[in-house]
């Protein structure tokens, strides 16, 4: 997979993934997990009373599953930076497609890196986040 | 209006050891199926000292502390009305299991749009090792519904 990176050009899809549906265990779990314990995510009746339907997501929650598109792609050490706009709330039963396109490649201290724009959308499309990413390509051995 | 003055305000630094099962625990909770997150051998064969954290643990340090909004009140906001408008992340050193991290931040701009109705706060926060390398580098904007 890693050498395949050596052909890859601006335009190209990155893979793609999508979640399961997000449930009110999810957004527990990460809250336990991410020590954001902010109790619009986890509690219902303290949401509604903010004048909710429901829990909401953290808004790292999206952005959790849009790293994984990159550490999917390459190894983890490649990543230079990740950024994201967090564009609309994430709710429950939402099923979170994460997907990425190199939008430029150039040449660096001998280095070649890679510019990404990253979404992260429900089944509907609605754009959560919007991210960019610099990835380096990883050295062949 | 959040007063302006409280540009270049530094809280004490934030240190947190990171340990392997907490680790684990975030990367299952964000669904993480790749056995370098999960499994110490895989980790190690992948190159790294220990179970590695996730691109965006980094964030989950600040909130360590005992009261990670109370830079909120001392700015006179209202939870309520914020909303997590950008999150930025710049990786220099892998953070492992094991690692005692620092993470020091200050309020580096405070600024507002439509005459004063959303209003932006931008936090750059920079992360260390034990051994004193500079791991990575994280800017948080916080949005304000006025």
């Amino acid at each position: 997979m890693v050498t395949d990176l050596h052909a890859v050009k601006i335009g190209d899809a990155i893979p793609s993934y999508t979640t399961r549906p997000i449930t009110r265990t999810t957004l527990a779990l990460f809250a336990g997990a991410s020590g954001d314990h902010n109790k619009i995510h986890i509690d219902t009746d303290f949401a509604k009373k903010a004048g909710l339907d429901d829990v909401i997501a953290q808004g790292m929650l999206p952005m959790a599953y849009l790293a994984r598109v990159l550490t999917d792609w390459v190894p983890q050490t490649a990543i230079r930076s990740f950024s994201c706009r967090f564009r609309a709330i994430t709710h429950v039963g939402d099923a979170i497609t994460c997907s990425g396109d190199v939008t430029e490649k150039w040449e660096e201290d001998g280095r070649t890196l890679f510019k990404l724009a990253l979404l992260a959308a429900d089944a509907t499309g609605d754009v959560k986040l919007a991210g960019e990413a610099v990835v380096e390509l990883p050295q062949t051995k | 209006m959040i007063d302006k003055t409280h540009i270049g305000y530094a809280p004490d630094p934030v240190t947190m050891d990171i340990e392997k099962g907490r680790l684990k625990f975030f990367a299952r909770s964000t669904g993480q199926e790749d056995p370098i997150y999960l499994d110490e051998d895989a980790a190690k064969a992948a190159g790294f000292r220990a179970l590695p954290a996730p691109p965006t643990f980094l964030f989950s340090i600040d909130l360590e502390q005992e009261s990670p909004m109370a830079f909120l009140d001392m700015l006179g906001v209202n939870v309520g009305r914020i909303l997590h408008g950008e999150q930025e992340f710049t990786y220099y050193q892998p953070i492992c299991a094991g690692d005692t991290i620092t993470l020091k931040s200050r309020i580096e701009d405070i600024y507002d749009k439509k005459n004063g109705a959303m209003e932006f706060v931008v936090q750059k926060f920079s992360a260390t090792n034990q051994l004193g390398e500079h791991v990575a580098d994280m800017t948080r904007t916080i949005v304000v519904r006025n």
